[in-house]
């Protein structure tokens, strides 16, 4: 029976990492070794998970300095020589151990206007929207977006400015921004560029590098920027 | 700290970082380049005394590093310009490869030149 | 500075990186040629002198420097150093008449 050597962040902003002994098995992910520490070894371990099959996001960890979804990275993957070194997510503030605070996150998606705002009544018939067109399919490559931070936790420029919205709610601003039907396109590109938005990505690529979807925000993001220029130019900005 | 190079270690990063800080040596040595060439306006004999003084292999040496800063720059960005106004294709990644491969095909071709 | 600046600075950067792809280009080609023509000072002087054509050249490179380079490093000095605001701004936009001036200079040096 072979062992990982496992150290876990234990703490908040201050803290420090607590080694353990996990024994290892055949086809075991991170969070089986996380929900190991924590229900034999370490009651006192706070983590966060929900679905454990890749659909929901909330396992989202920093896994050997890489942001992963834990439940869906087997330890073979990334155990080389048999240690693991599990911290929260970065760019977040960290409540407790593995926890960290999502409301910063939400709010900058918030704050890029991230939300649908429709022009048509109950009383109107339905849109109809091809799908084959090339901005609805600028949308369906974004859509597929869960909110688990990776990407937020994974930019660079995020660290460096603190005000910038950060690749996913940018993403989300972007699936608006070609959706035909939404009446706001206006107000959320004077609230997506500038400093604190689109134009603080240097195209690191780290978020579409790290997207357990297959998302590439940086695309959108590079879609916003053109538009952004577009609406300045013609004094619409 | 070297879990933080691993989580950087993928070829847009690397291409994002030959091109800041590239661009960041150039901008210091602008200010230089241009100061150099003024010489020749008004004081030709430094001018020449300098320009002798760029014979010199470390000169030549420090030339063919300004050389490959200028094309890794302009070959970075170049790429930034396709990434950021060619529809989006998966072979973006290539990208980063192929603008390496041309900063050091032009500087091949100025140390061949010497 | 407003989401309207921010996008026009972005143009500009972006515009004055298109014409520089083609002045540098050209610039590295003709830096190629001349060291491997072992052309020296005197020789390269009595090329350049009088020629309007690489006058009117160089005072377009020297245009699209002095809106790039400055810009370039307008996100460098926010980012590394924390310098934002209208400090910043100010000293770059001094930066790039300082390199304008400098420019000019050294193309009347070398073509007059």
């Amino acid at each position: 029976m072979s062992v990982l050597r496992v150290r876990v962040w234990r703490g908040g902003a201050e803290g420090a990492f607590q080694a353990f002994e996990v024994p290892r098995h055949a086809s075991q992910t991170v969070l089986d070794v996380v929900t190991h520490i924590q229900r034999v070894l370490e009651p006192a371990l706070a983590y966060r998970f929900a679905c454990r099959v890749g659909m929901c996001g909330s396992c989202a960890m920093t896994v050997n300095g890489v942001a992963r979804w834990t439940c869906r990275t087997h330890v073979d993957k990334v155990a080389a020589g048999g240690e693991l070194e599990i911290a929260p997510l970065a760019n977040l503030p960290v409540i407790r151990d593995l926890v960290t605070d999502m409301r910063e996150f939400f709010d900058k998606w918030a704050r890029a206007k991230g939300q649908f705002s429709g022009a048509r009544t109950r009383a109107d018939d339905f849109s109809r929207v091809a799908p084959q067109t090339p901005a609805r399919r600028d949308v369906d490559a974004a859509i597929e977006c869960i909110g688990c931070a990776v990407c937020y936790s994974s930019c660079d420029v995020v660290a460096w400015n603190s005000d910038y919205l950060g690749p996913a709610a940018l993403n989300r601003a972007w699936t608006l921004e070609r959706d035909e039907r939404d009446a706001a396109r206006a107000e959320r590109l004077r609230a997506i560029a500038g400093d604190a938005g689109c134009h603080a990505c240097h195209t690191h690529m780290s978020c579409s590098e790290r997207c357990p979807k297959g998302i590439a925000p940086t695309a959108g993001i590079a879609g916003l920027k053109r538009a952004a220029a577009r609406a300045a130019l013609r004094g619409e900005l | 700290m070297k879990a933080a190079l691993r989580a950087r270690n993928h070829p847009a990063y690397w291409a994002f970082l030959v091109h800041r800080v590239s661009g960041i040596l150039l901008v210091l040595y602008l200010p230089a380049h241009f100061w150099v060439l003024g010489l020749a306006l008004h004081q030709a004999a430094r001018l020449d005394a300098f320009l002798r003084w760029t014979d010199q292999p470390l000169a030549r040496f420090g030339e063919w590093g300004l050389v490959l800063l200028l094309a890794a720059h302009l070959a970075g960005g170049l790429r930034l310009l396709a990434l950021e106004f060619l529809p989006w294709r998966d072979w973006q990644k290539a990208l980063a490869a192929a603008a390496a491969a041309l900063a050091l095909v032009v500087g091949l071709a100025f140390a061949l030149a010497l | 500075m407003s989401a309207r600046g921010e996008a026009l600075l972005w143009t500009a950067q972006r515009a004055s990186a298109a014409v520089l792809a083609l002045c540098v280009a050209v610039h590295l080609a003709t830096m190629i040629y001349a060291v491997h023509a072992g052309l020296g000072a005197a020789e390269i002087l009595s090329r350049t002198r009088g020629n309007a054509l690489w006058l009117g050249f160089y005072a377009l490179f020297l245009l699209a420097v002095a809106v790039h380079a400055p810009l370039g490093l307008r996100a460098v000095l926010g980012e590394w150093l924390g310098w934002r605001g209208r400090s910043r701004d100010a000293a770059l936009a001094a930066f790039a008449l300082a390199l304008a001036w400098l420019g000019a200079r050294a193309i009347l040096g070398v073509f007059l």
